[in-house]
């Protein structure tokens, strides 16, 4: 438990880690918060929003993680204390700022707050952002549990203001989206003037310009941008959030961190082994106090390192053993290179029992129990696999159902290049299989933009990209401009559904709406992409056969870059919610079932979980319970079995 | 209560309101002064996939926000089919079981791909199984009540009647009101009631309704 948490009476909380880190950064005094949505991060700038007015902060969901970056740093530049957000692949995003950013250190407290997912969970990778710390040469906080979530990140700022560098602090998908008990402190009652101060010589970290590097003379910023972390490591000798637990003498240590250290604790609870190992449990984890850590590699032979997703821990602590081997004599290592602990997807409990009972010889786990036999049996057959698709009544199946038969009565093998957001998923018999390259954001466009150059080469398919409105200005706008300008022929489509679905909604530059709610200027992405000289055209995808003749003629007249806007709002957005347009019903005498089109067209193929298949009666019918009330199965159906009305308000 | 953690899986499919449903159960815990962890899986999962939260109440102390295997001591599912597979990864001989009847059935289901069997045929296998497990029909209540989403809430009100902990009407009441806007106060507390009324009316009869099944090749 970490200082200061248990001395107020005041009862504990139950906090989601995201809200614990909200917490901890307006505990901290923050008065800027920036950051881009991404999943498991978003609820931290979500919460801070929702105080800005009553707290007196500036929150903003900004264009993308570079630029969110770049906006927090101003503020520490003047002085005050700012927090920024983002996914894992954020933090790829805003590296290039980042590096130069952690050369210019900076003046009030900065944190970055990475929130990794390990095992995928809601992400196409699983990247571990904490190597960056070590490439950036910036300080890394992992929280262990909620408390330390709030705890640390408020002690996050005052290290930055220490050292005068920003702190990296990483989060995963199973501490941030996870909820624990959290004794929340104070809050600040002053608020810092913003000044900045540039008028002092070069090198004067307090009133002279901000810069990263002078040419040729590394030593001027590198030099004392590494002082500033031995400083850090100073500092992490004597940590509170570095703990241990165990006998003085453990037969083997586990050195962990983040929610790995709640799987550890627990694993050892499970198999009573806590008077034979010790947990280490790592809060400051780069760089190493290699003091603390040599004392407690001294009382062990064995270590075993459990930590998601790569060997992080394990190399730096590897690192740490070889540099003091002539005290510390020969240790054996157990993780991810030993094959003891998984290297890919995300740990459990589970996973670091079975690595204690190999290392430890234990009895290995009872074959699985009747109940259990019995109980996979029953799932064999009673639980089929859910696959993911989109929600009832959501756009994107739509506009993928008009792009997938737009391209086969094409008939030249086109293809779609796909982009990252709810509409990631059309790779899947949701979206008809229709996405053929999936990356990162913005990388749709930039791929599809590459191929259409290569087209030169006597290469006929039409090609195609998709990207969402918020993917559109986050990172698709550069690709646009280098498709245009070099006359790549090519049909991007903007899946426009008024806002960042994916991640719950949040505002982007195309609304007139703020992160605080506030008026904000919208920007018209048509615009946008008719002042670049693209054809543009606009339609709306629940019109279907619309969407497909426009797309057919695209295709067939692609010279240059060109922009086509589907835009209709999320099944889940706030002015759609709960709400059903239609009344939409299966008349069951139309419904010619296994005849119909190619054999039972509305569920078979265009499979909206609002559609049922009675195999009594052998037709369809609608799931009031799921049903959106978009109304586009009435479209589909090529009987007329499937009629809409509208609903009555 | 008779471990220590108590281990609460509540299970279904995103966009039943399975979140809400863990977060104030959550929160009534605390309420009795319980240190609560709870860990759940939300993003990608909530289009169509299985969602899962995992509850630990406690005296003291921060657990894994994972239930190891085989260690759930209720599963509360708003689904049928997920509660069978949430069974067999953390299900064990001392398991209890409250399920839903209502299916949201998969798209590979809906597709005709794969067989999605009758609920009575899951429900008495699951009661083969766990003899205790009780069915309600959650979401039929909630319709009648004008709105399938409070069928979370009455699973919840189901759930005061069946496990060893005080899940105490106040409490609800008191969390609820700082979870949804002041307005469904008022149905919440019906659908809580409705929830109680029901698992007081003993075995619920339309689990004996024939059922059809859906998506079957036949
Ligand atoms: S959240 Fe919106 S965009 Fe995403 S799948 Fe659902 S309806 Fe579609
Ligand atoms: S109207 Fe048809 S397509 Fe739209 S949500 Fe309902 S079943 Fe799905």
């Amino acid at each position: 438990m970490t200082a200061g948490a248990k001395k107020r009476k005041e009862a504990p909380r139950l906090l989601m880690g995201n809200e614990a880190i909200a917490r901890g950064a307006l505990e901290a005094g923050i008065q800027i918060a920036s950051g881009y949505p991404g999943t498991p991060s978003s609820e931290i700038i979500e919460n801070l929003s929702r105080s800005a007015a009553e707290r007196n902060i500036y929150v903003e969901w900004s264009t993308n993680e570079k630029v969110a970056t770049e906006v927090a740093a101003a503020a520490s530049f003047a002085g005050l204390r700012a927090l920024c957000v983002m996914k894992q692949n954020g933090v790829n995003v805003a590296s290039d700022f980042l590096l130069h950013l952690a050369h210019s250190g900076t003046r009030g407290g900065m944190v970055l707050v990475s929130c990794d997912d390990p095992g995928a969970l809601s992400s196409v990778n699983e990247g571990d952002s904490r190597p960056f710390a070590r490439i950036l040469e910036v300080p890394l906080l992992e929280p262990g549990d909620f408390q330390e979530a709030k705890d640390m990140t408020k002690w996050a700022f005052e290290l930055s203001e220490e050292i005068r560098n920003f702190v990296f602090l990483r989060s995963v998908t199973r501490m941030s989206h996870a909820s624990g008990s959290v004794i929340i402190g104070d809050l600040p009652a002053e608020t810092r003037r913003p000044a900045f101060r540039h008028k002092g010589s070069l090198l004067d970290p307090d009133n002279g310009p901000v810069i990263s590097l002078f040419p040729g003379i590394p030593e001027l910023k590198h030099g004392p941008q590494q002082e500033k972390l031995r400083r850090a490591a100073d500092i992490f000798e004597k940590s509170p959030f570095n703990t241990y637990q165990g006998p003085e003498k453990p037969e083997l240590l586990i050195v962990t961190s983040s929610a790995c250290s709640l799987y550890s604790r627990e694993a050892v609870h499970l198999l009573g082994l806590k008077d034979r190992v010790g947990i280490l449990k790592m809060g400051t984890t780069w760089p190493l106090p290699p003091e603390l850590v040599k004392r407690h590699l001294a009382g062990t032979d064995r270590i075993l390192f459990v930590e998601e997703v790569m060997p992080f821990l394990e190399e730096n602590v590897k690192i740490l053993a070889a540099e003091a081997a002539t005290d510390l004599g020969i240790k054996y290592f157990y993780g991810k290179k030993s094959g003891h602990i998984p290297s890919v997807g995300e740990l459990n409990p589970d996973l670091v029992l079975s690595a204690l009972r190999k290392i430890l010889n234990l009895p290995s786990e009872k074959d699985p129990s009747d109940f259990l036999k019995k109980a996979e049996s029953i799932a064999a057959s009673a639980a089929p696999h859910r696959e993911l698709t989109f929600c009832p009544g959501c756009p994107h199946r739509a506009s993928y159902w008009s792009i997938h038969n737009a391209i086969e009565l094409d008939g030249r093998e086109g293809f779609v290049c796909g982009d990252i957001g709810c509409y990631t998923l059309g790779f899947l018999p949701c979206g008809f299989g229709t996405l053929k390259t999936i990356h990162s954001m913005g990388s749709g466009t930039g791929i599809a933009g590459g191929f259409g150059q290569i087209r030169r080469f006597a290469m006929n398919q039409p090609i195609l990209a998709v990207c969402g409105d918020s993917t559109f200005f986050h990172a698709a706008i550069p690709a646009l401009i280098n498709a245009v300008h070099h006359r790549s022929p090519i049909t991007v489509i903007v899946l426009d559904n008024r806002g960042t679905a994916m991640t719950g909604f949040q505002p982007h530059p195309g609304l007139a709406v703020s992160a605080m709610g506030e008026q904000a200027v919208d920007i018209d992405m048509a615009e946008i992409c008719r002042a670049l000289g693209a054809r543009v055209e606009i339609r709306d995808p629940f019109d279907l056969e619309e969407t497909q003749r426009t797309l057919n003629l695209m295709m067939e007249e692609a010279g240059g870059a060109q922009v086509l806007i589907l835009r209709q709002a999320c099944g889940l957005s706030p002015e759609k919610k709960g709400k059903k347009l239609f009344e939409v019903k299966v008349d069951e005498s139309v419904c010619v079932g296994e005849n119909c089109g190619c054999n039972r067209l509305c569920t078979r193929i265009f499979r909206c979980p609002g559609l049922l298949w009675d195999g009594q009666k052998k037709t369809a019918r609608i799931d009031e319970v799921i049903c959106a009330g978009c109304g586009v199965c009435a479209g589909i159906c090529p009987s007329g079995a499937i009629t809409k009305r509208e609903a009555q308000a | 209560m008779t471990a220590d953690p108590y281990n609460i899986i509540i299970t279904g499919v995103g966009g039943q309101g399975n979140v809400l449903a863990s977060r104030v159960l959550g929160n009534m815990l605390v309420r009795q002064g319980y240190e609560v962890t709870i860990g759940e899986t939300f993003g990608a999962t909530q289009r169509g996939g299985s969602v899962m939260s995992h509850l630990r109440i406690a005296k003291e102390g921060v657990w894994s926000p994972q239930i190891p295997r085989s260690r759930a001591h209720m599963i509360v599912s708003l689904e049928p089919a997920e509660a069978v597979r949430v069974l067999k990864d953390y299900g064990n001989e001392d398991v209890r079981i409250l399920s839903n009847t209502r299916p949201v059935y998969p798209v590979s289901v809906i597709a005709g791909d794969v067989v999605y069997p009758p609920v009575e045929e899951i429900r008495s296998g699951v009661q083969a199984l766990v003899p205790g497990a009780r069915f309600i029909d959650a979401t039929e209540e909630a319709l009648k009540m004008g709105n399938p989403i409070l069928s979370n809430i009455i699973m919840l009100g189901a759930l005061s009647g069946f496990t060893p902990l005080p899940i105490r009407r106040s409490d609800f009441k008191a969390v609820i009101s700082r979870f949804t806007p002041g307005d469904a106060l008022d149905m919440n507390l019906r659908a809580f009631d409705k929830g109680r009324e029901l698992m007081k009316k003993g075995k619920s009869k339309s689990v004996k309704r024939k059922q059809k099944s859906h998506g079957g090749k036949i």
